[in-house]
């Protein structure tokens, strides 16, 4: 038998019916390689073993009486953003060290109704700014395929553990490319669903217009599977749709044949690494071989997306954190002088310097004789920018080029350097802005590290992103590779 | 106050909305419940949590909307206004700022001369209220009860048409009338569901540009309104005549020293930063829903008071009076079909005895001790002239304190009025007889002892007979 940590969700669903192997002894596998091997990378804020394991106890009994839900007994590690009753929920901040939620995120419900384990909460740059993972109050995670560098952000704890086969499956979240960027530089494959798809409720906001629920996996049916657990109404969320949920795992099987692939002129102009852009350029040749058309298509306003975002981001921002003010919950600083003392210094001291920015950058933004230039004219472009989506969307089902502009950089390179940083999430966040539903899959390597193919549909189109992921990995094995050191 | 003056104010009113959860959650809004048991994860603004709208908020604001016939938006907006404040849990309030529900209404008060005058209502809008800082007995130290944090608020804004505290009240009844016409409010000012905000400002008469304002916070009755803009127009004026100068700036009414005060000047006012509330989708409405809602209107307070004038031949200032309330308008109108009375009369009742019975022993006309059917037993029998107006007095009191109906009363008391002719002719026989000395004088022509041949008549009767057949005979006997 394969060992159990390098196995896929789908296979380890597939081997427990079997009776191959119990959850508690996948429970353990997995715990016994997050204890040793989780000091290379930093990837938990916390591991909950005693109640996974518990989790896995009760798990099997339900296998053993029949009533077992979809993900019975396998493992799923949560990112630090999403409540957990009874689990510290840090949001990898010091303003939330100690912060226990006394309610379970919608996700963490229905993952756990349908029988998933939770081995622990994932590592991330702090409230989810950021695209390194480097602002985590608890420290940076590593990227193992490189310990040196950074595996992205904000969701790199929940990619690292996936890529480290330390868990078969993550939840993230995405504002601006916070699953996929990660998911690109660690070769894991990264789900963002359309905006709406999954309820908001318990996942702490950053920015609300922006931030949605997804997944991280090894493999694109593995992703199918979770998202099916995750999505649908929910009427704690107004934002949430109701709109049946399809059989995403259903509806992978289907060829690529006629598929209409849009290539983005703008993507490889400049910016894009040479050595990712042949890559991306590889694995469209191949999806053009399985029956796919290539066809290029115009997003004349891409440009305008990241400074678009960071004007809409940091506004949402500022207003999302102005509630951590350490009166009810969270940090609260010692002795208060006064009211006024009691909000600088708890903030003050319960915030990083990212965070702290962006709320600057925000209260400027929206701030009396600069709303108009800055945030409305913002929501303006975003608007041009879904436009620039649907006249392409009118033309082809998909458009596929590449996740970010380099592979995995090192740590500390681009701390110093906001603005740096930010353009790492050029390509991914026309999809946030636009709401749409996208992919990253592992799709080669650049000096041994990975690079990811990026995939977006038209609202609610999951099942042709995942298709078309998945038939892509029917004929490539680049998700398969495995990290040294992690086998 | 000098004549030279011309006084603008413009206010802002609160109205709670009587739903029975709040604005954004599923919490209670009850009233007077133990500090914080009354707010739920939304309202405490924990991290994950999201609003979701009551529906029932925008049913009351387009009741609200087409009541003061103003425009209903299709579409309007949640906005969220930041800032920082002990009681404010999310550090924004959800409220509405560029794409109101309710816009361009109006209502009609009475100016100083007794005629109608429009008084202009910008908006209104949809937003959640915060909860409330506690000082008191907590050993120096403050507390916060968020049980009022998230209670549904209608902001129903003016136009600076009001020119003197005497018609800023008078706006702020009509109002305080017509939300508790549409069930929307319960407008119970003492527990804070219905106050208001004044702008106020003064310019000397015939300028065209506005003074500078100073905004009055939190009046919560109708006679702080009065007194604090009462105050502020004299202080204003004081100031400027004085050489001074007006500043903006936000003020405090206390009552106890009757005074206004600054509360924060404008160099200190807030940027609120609002913007579209994100978590929340802007609400939309259709014209098939404002027409369903307006069918649900009730008669409105000025058309019942048209129609009582009308219909009831009252006099105009008892209309006014009877529809200020719902519940006394059905209450009279009851009455007035339940018996033979004439409506007039029925009024008079409703408005003297009654109403001081009602404000002595502090109830509501919903809670009478008396019911509206049990008023017009009473009144029938002055009607077919069973008793007297006095002695209904007598009968009504007798009623109050649970005695039993009018006709229960009367029967067990005896106080049937007597209007035997001859029975009264008898008693009147003796009292000529007993009293000469007075008969002689009347007859001499000192008419007004008429009053005390009546009174010992009445007295010889225990009240009971009929004074009008009293008088008549009396003066048929003593013209002898």
């Amino acid at each position: 038998m394969q060992e159990l940590h390098t196995q896929t969700l789908t296979q380890l669903a597939a081997g427990m019916q079997r009776g191959d192997f119990s959850s508690v002894e996948l429970i353990e596998v997995l715990l016994g390689r997050i204890e040793s091997l989780d000091q290379s990378l930093n990837a938990f804020i916390t591991v909950t073993a005693d109640a996974a394991l518990a989790a896995a106890v009760r798990a099997d009994d339900a296998r053993a009486t029949g009533d077992a839900g979809v993900l019975n007994g396998l493992p799923v590690v949560h990112k630090d953003i999403f409540c957990t009753k009874g689990v510290t929920t840090t949001c990898g901040s010091r303003m939330l060290e100690n912060f226990v939620s006394p309610y379970d995120a919608t996700i963490v419900e229905r993952l756990a109704a349908a029988g998933a384990v939770v081995l622990g909460k994932t590592n991330m740059d702090e409230f989810a700014m950021g695209s390194s993972s480097e602002t985590s109050y608890f420290g940076p995670v590593r990227n193992p395929w490189d310990r040196e560098r950074s595996p992205g952000g904000s969701s790199g704890g929940s990619a690292a553990a996936v890529a480290a086969r330390l868990a078969p499956a993550a939840t993230g979240t995405d504002t601006g490319g916070s699953i996929r960027q990660p998911a690109a530089l660690t070769g894991t494959v990264g789900m963002k669903p359309t905006y709406g798809r999954v309820s908001r409720y318990g996942m702490v906001a950053f920015a609300s217009s922006l931030d949605q629920a997804g997944v991280i996996t090894r493999s694109t049916e593995d992703a199918a599977l979770l998202l099916g657990v995750m999505a649908g109404f929910d009427q704690r969320d107004s934002t949430s749709i109701d709109r049946p949920v399809p059989d995403y795992v259903a509806s992978l099987a289907k060829s690529l044949k006629g598929l209409r692939i849009g290539i983005v002129r703008q993507h490889f102009d400049t910016g894009l690494d040479d050595k990712c852009a042949a890559a991306v350029r590889e694995s469209l040749a191949v999806l053009e071989a399985q029956g796919a058309k290539l066809t290029e298509v115009d997003l004349p306003n891409l440009d305008l997306s990241v400074p678009t975002y960071y004007v809409v981001a940091p506004a949402e921002c500022s207003s999302n954190m102005s509630r951590f003010d350490g009166v009810r919950f969270g940090h609260r600083a010692k002795d208060p002088e006064d009211l006024f003392d009691l909000y600088c210094r708890s903030r003050g001291e319960g915030f990083g310097a990212e965070v702290k920015r962006r709320i600057m950058t925000g209260t400027y933004v929206l701030s009396a004789g600069y709303y108009d230039a800055y945030y409305l004219k913002a929501q303006r472009v975003r608007q041009l920018i879904a436009q620039d989506f649907n006249k392409a969307f009118a033309e082809v089902d998909i458009i596929a080029g590449p996740t970010a502009p380099t592979p995995a950089f090192r740590l500390g390179d681009k701390t110093d350097d906001p603005i740096t940083m930010y353009l790492n999430d050029i390509y991914t966040i026309g999809a946030n802005l636009a709401g749409l539903p996208a992919i990253s899959i592992p799709c080669g390597f650049v000096d041994g590290l990975p690079v990811g193919l990026h995939l977006v549909g038209p609202h609610f189109g999951e099942e042709t992103v995942l298709r078309c992921a998945h038939q892509y990995q029917q004929q490539t094995h680049w998700h398969e590779a495995c990290p040294e050191g992690y086998q | 106050m000098s004549g030279h003056w011309e006084v603008v104010i413009g206010l802002e009113i609160h109205a709670q909305l009587a739903t029975r959860s709040k604005i954004f959650s599923g919490a209670a809004t009850a009233y007077g419940a133990e500090p914080n048991t009354q707010a739920c994860l939304v309202d405490l603004g924990y991290p994950g949590v999201l609003p979701v709208l009551n529906e029932e908020v925008i049913r009351m604001a387009c009741k609200f909307g087409l009541a003061v016939n103003a425009t209903v938006a299709r579409r309007s907006v949640f906005a969220r206004k930041n800032y920082f404040y002990p009681d404010l849990p999310k550090g924004y309030q959800i409220s509405q700022f560029e794409l109101p529900i309710v816009e361009h209404g109006e209502l009609y008060i009475k100016d100083a001369d007794g005629n109608d005058k429009r008084i202009g209502i910008t908006r209104a809008h949809l937003e959640e209220d915060a909860g409330k800082s506690i000082h008191e007995g907590l050993d120096g130290s403050s507390g916060i009860d968020l049980n009022r944090a998230g209670t549904p608020l209608l902001e129903i804004v003016s136009e600076p048409d009001l020119r003197s505290a005497k018609e800023a009240i008078a706006y702020m009844r009509k109002i305080h009338t017509l939300v508790r016409y549409l069930e929307i409010s319960d407008g119970n000012m003492a527990e804070g569901s219905f106050r208001c905000d004044a702008n106020i400002s003064v310019r000397p008469r015939g300028q065209k540009k506005l003074g500078t304002r100073a905004e009055l916070k939190n009046l919560n009755s109708f006679r702080f309104v009065e007194k604090a803009i009462n105050f502020e127009i004299e202080r204003q004026i004081e100031l400027i005549e004085d050489g001074g100068k007006v500043v903006q700036e936000t003020r405090l009414y206390d009552s106890d020293r009757d005074e206004t005060r600054t509360m924060r000047a404008k160099e200190e006012a807030n940027d609120y930063r609002y913007f579209p509330d994100p978590d929340l989708l802007p609400i939309e409405i259709d014209e098939e829903y404002i027409e369903a809602v307006r069918r649900t209107l009730p008669e409105l307070p000025d058309a019942k008071q048209q129609r009582f004038v009308t219909d009831y031949n009252l006099k105009a200032s008892d209309a006014a009076i009877l529809t200020v309330n719902r519940a006394l308008a059905d209450y009279f109108e009851a009455a007035v079909a339940a018996g033979t009375a004439r409506a007039q009369v029925v009024a008079n009742w409703v408005i003297g005895d009654l109403a001081a019975a009602l404000n002595k022993d502090g109830l509501e006309i919903e809670t009478s001790r008396i019911a509206a059917g049990d008023l017009s037993g009473l009144l029938d029998r002055i009607d077919d002239n069973t008793i007297s107006g006095k002695i209904a007095k007598e009968v009504f009191d007798a009623m109050w304190t649970g005695e039993g109906t009018a006709d229960e009363i009367i029967e067990a008391r005896g106080l049937q009025q007597i209007t035997d002719t001859s029975a009264i002719e008898a008693v009147v026989d003796k009292v000529i007889a007993a009293n000469p000395a007075q008969v002689a004088e009347y007859q001499s022509g000192k008419d007004k002892l008429i009053g005390f041949f009546v009174g010992q008549v009445m007295q010889e009767t225990g009240g009971k007979a009929n004074p009008g057949q009293v008088n008549t005979i009396l003066k048929e006997k003593l013209a002898k």
